[in-house]
């Protein structure tokens, strides 16, 4: 496998910090690059040498089997070297900076540099400090751009286009960063956004990112063509935003009952890793029918690997050589 | 042998006294002789060092009512030595010094610390205040009596709020038996823990844990009550909401001691100036909302506020260069706190005599202090300012140990050109470079 075609640039930026500052043309770009790479990841040889010489380091200040594997895959993938650092092994524990530890690193030459962080701007800081390509894995309450793409590629893939689409994030918007990726590439693309949620898990504020408020799961669910259930991050509750887990599921966790007041064949999404009987019922996420959260993983790795293709086109461009 | 330093063609600012006029004004033996709107007007004064100012402002120096150094404890970011040539660059005669240090100012001994490395290490005049509790863990109150006795010149918790109502009524109470001036400072402890940013909008966009502004006001009300209940003289540090001000505005109407400051960085940025998690920014309580700015600027045009303060909190970049949310709180001031008030007068929001007033006789007469006057018989700490004198504001340039400015590469027109300390002149900025 090679790619024939010639490499045309997809982003105008070095990195992939977030959502919020790409514009529709690269969004679609990407999407249309990650969908050659559902096909790829589809046939017997899933190899090519898009990124042969390169390498790639994952470093990942949280813990994340989900994301970080996906990024591993796809940098294999595309015949990078990877080489994946966390916090445990890392030297952050005995006091060195975020900028020491990525300074440290960046000495060894990296070409991509993926990283997840559970302070926001994390991405932001080291991509002002390093001269490889940085993609924010995540980065504390502010974006998760990755997550994103692979929700809008699930959803483009299903759904055809976004303009009209109702969809619905539900949960704790306020420590989400995948809700407010999502929020930014939903309202790009031109679908309506809808974000439901008891006040205690809303920002303030929410409603002047152009989006819909609702408190109560039937009433805003109502003729949503997409209800995407957040994860109830539980290691983020520094305080008491809910009063219990059981009070949560019975107003806000989405089980069949409530899915029937959204439009017929609306289809469910999460980000994983699920609670399940929190913020989903298992008959819900477990319905072929209706959940798309397998898929939503499949599409990630393809969607990792289009990022990290579009980056290092950069990198060929800047005439940097492996 | 008596020094004696004449200023000719001087435009005379006092705002103590009102005095507004082209004229002249001697030194001798670091006090001020002989002042007026006649004075050298007609004939070259007779002394060895006369300085023409050429029209420029000669102005009582200013007194910066909050300043955090590291001195003692944390000498790298800041000595006293340190930001007193900051302070002199900036036009600054004295500095109203935070007892927020390692340790902590609690001590009667330690106030005599501070008065003594000040004197043999500072070109300006340090004014320490002391904790108002003990540690500043707002528990137990220090012992106001003997520490103003060693030389506070006020109590406070710094950059704390006094969480417990009860442990403040009784500080108050006990502060007034002394007719001890308390400061405060107003953030509600339990809503802003753990948050860098004000509520709003842009906050939520950073993803950054944010407190609401209405922290700031319900400290202000509450402190206000127990001012009432209490009788105490009440200085809160700074606001920087629109809602703390109509409250000390209706406080003041109703006759309540109470006065309030602002920070320079208050009065010119906003929240959207934190950028893309520009910690050189993050500052305590945050940049808030542009209608809260504007409040800030009104409050000052109308004397509600009565006094600007630089609130110069030196930090390394090591604790700046940091994810926002871990990066420290401060940014420095002492050098931009007379161009940024300048601004309100190029803007047209406040007269010249206006603005000096909120740098010099307001916080000298909220202090108690001599100095802030260009009466005759006052030492003569005074300082020349080119009004207009424009530049841009380099890190690199600032005479601050540490350069974590907020306004770096920011034009500003108005700063100080020479400041003197009793006498002694302690910056010339033509004499540099």
């Amino acid at each position: 496998m090679t790619s024939a075609a010639p490499a045309e640039t997809i982003l105008k930026s070095s990195h992939l910090l977030g959502i919020e500052q790409l514009s529709v043309p690269e969004i679609v770009a990407l999407l249309d690059l990650a969908e050659t790479y559902v096909a790829l990841n589809r046939s017997a040889d899933k190899k090519t040498s898009v990124l042969r010489g390169r390498t790639l380091i994952n470093l990942f200040f949280e813990a994340s089997t989900r994301t970080q594997s996906s990024f591993e895959l796809a940098g294999k993938r595309l015949g990078a070297d990877v080489m994946n650092m966390s916090v445990k092994t890392s030297s952050v524990s005995k006091g060195e900076t975020l900028i020491d530890t990525a300074s440290t690193l960046n000495a060894m030459r990296p070409d991509l540099l993926v990283v997840r962080h559970q302070d926001s701007g994390a991405a932001e800081l080291l991509s002002r400090k390093l001269d490889c390509c940085v993609i924010n894995a995540g980065d504390g309450s502010h974006e998760h751009p990755t997550q994103a793409l692979l929700d809008a590629l699930t959803i483009r893939r299903r759904r055809g286009a976004f303009q009209g689409l109702v969809v619905a994030i539900c949960g704790d918007v306020l420590h989400s960063r995948v809700a407010r990726s999502n929020i930014h590439l939903l309202l790009k693309m031109g679908a309506r956004v809808r974000l439901i949620a008891p006040r205690t898990l809303l920002p303030a504020d929410a409603d002047r990112f152009g989006v819909e408020i609702f408190h109560d799961m039937k009433t805003g669910l109502e003729g949503v063509d997409i209800v995407m259930m957040l994860r109830l991050q539980l290691e983020r509750m520094s305080g008491a935003f809910v009063p219990s887990t059981r009070e949560y599921f019975r107003f806000y966790g989405l089980d069949h009952e409530k899915l029937k007041a959204a439009k017929p064949g609306a289809l469910v999404m999460h980000p994983g890793p699920m609670n399940r009987g929190v913020e989903i019922d298992s008959a819900v996420a477990d319905d072929i029918e209706v959940s798309l959260i397998q898929e939503q993983v499949e599409m990630g790795v393809a969607i990792r690997m289009a990022v990290l293709d579009a980056l290092s086109r950069g990198l060929a461009r800047e005439g940097r050589n492996a | 042998m008596t020094r004696r330093i004449a200023f000719k063609n001087a435009r005379l600012i006092d705002p103590a006294s009102g005095l507004d006029a082209k004229g002249g004004l001697l030194i001798e033996s670091g006090r001020i002789a002989d002042v007026g709107p006649r004075l050298f007007n007609d004939a070259d004064p007779s002394d060895p060092e006369v300085i023409d100012c050429k029209g420029l402002v000669l102005a009582p120096g200013l007194i910066d009512m909050r300043v955090f150094t590291g001195e003692p404890g944390s000498e790298y970011r800041e000595t006293l030595e340190s930001a007193s040539h900051a302070a002199a660059a900036g036009g600054v005669t004295t500095i109203v010094t935070m007892p927020n240090t390692d340790p902590v100012i609690d001590e009667p001994s330690l106030v005599d610390f501070i008065k003594r490395r000040a004197g043999a290490t500072a070109k300006v005049r340090v004014a320490p205040m002391a904790a108002l509790t003990k540690g500043l863990r707002g528990e137990q109150m220090t012992e106001i009596g003997l520490l103003q006795e060693a030389g506070a010149v006020a109590f406070t918790d710094g950059d704390r709020t006094i969480a417990n109502a009860r442990v403040m009524r009784r500080a108050l109470a006990y502060a007034n038996t002394f007719g001890a001036l308390v400061v405060g400072h107003a953030e509600d402890p339990d809503l802003t823990e753990g948050t860098s940013i004000t509520e709003g909008e842009y906050a939520m966009r950073l993803g950054l844990p944010a407190a609401p502004a209405a922290a700031e006001a319900i400290v202000v009300e509450r402190d206000i009550r127990l001012v009432e209940l209490t009788g105490a003289r009440y200085h809160f540090s700074q606001i920087s909401t629109g809602a703390a001000l109509d409250i000390i505005a209706a406080a003041k109407q109703r006759g309540v001691p109470v006065t309030c400051g602002v920070a320079a960085h208050h009065l010119a940025l906003n929240e959207l100036d934190v950028g893309s998690y520009y910690t050189f920014r993050k500052v305590k309580p945050p940049l808030r909302s542009e209608a809260d700015r504007a409040a800030m600027v009104e409050g000052v045009a109308s004397g509600i506020i009565d006094v600007i303060v630089s609130s110069h909190d030196p930090q390394a970049a090591d604790t700046k260069r940091q994810p926002f949310a871990q990066a420290a709180f401060g940014a420095v001031g002492l050098e931009t706190l007379l161009p940024v008030a300048l601004g309100l007068m190029h803007d047209g929001r406040a007269s010249l005599a206006h603005v000096l007033h909120a740098l010099t006789a307001a916080p000298a007469r909220i202090l108690g202090l001599g100095a802030g006057t260009l009466a005759k018989g006052a030492a003569a700490d005074v300082v020349l300012i080119d009004p207009n004198d424009s530049f841009a504001v380099h890190h690199a340039e600032l005479h601050s140990r540490a350069q974590n400015t907020p306004f770096e590469g920011r034009h500003f027109h108005g700063r100080a050109v020479k400041t003197f300390v009793g006498g002694e002149c302690v910056f010339d900025r033509k004499a540099r470079r």
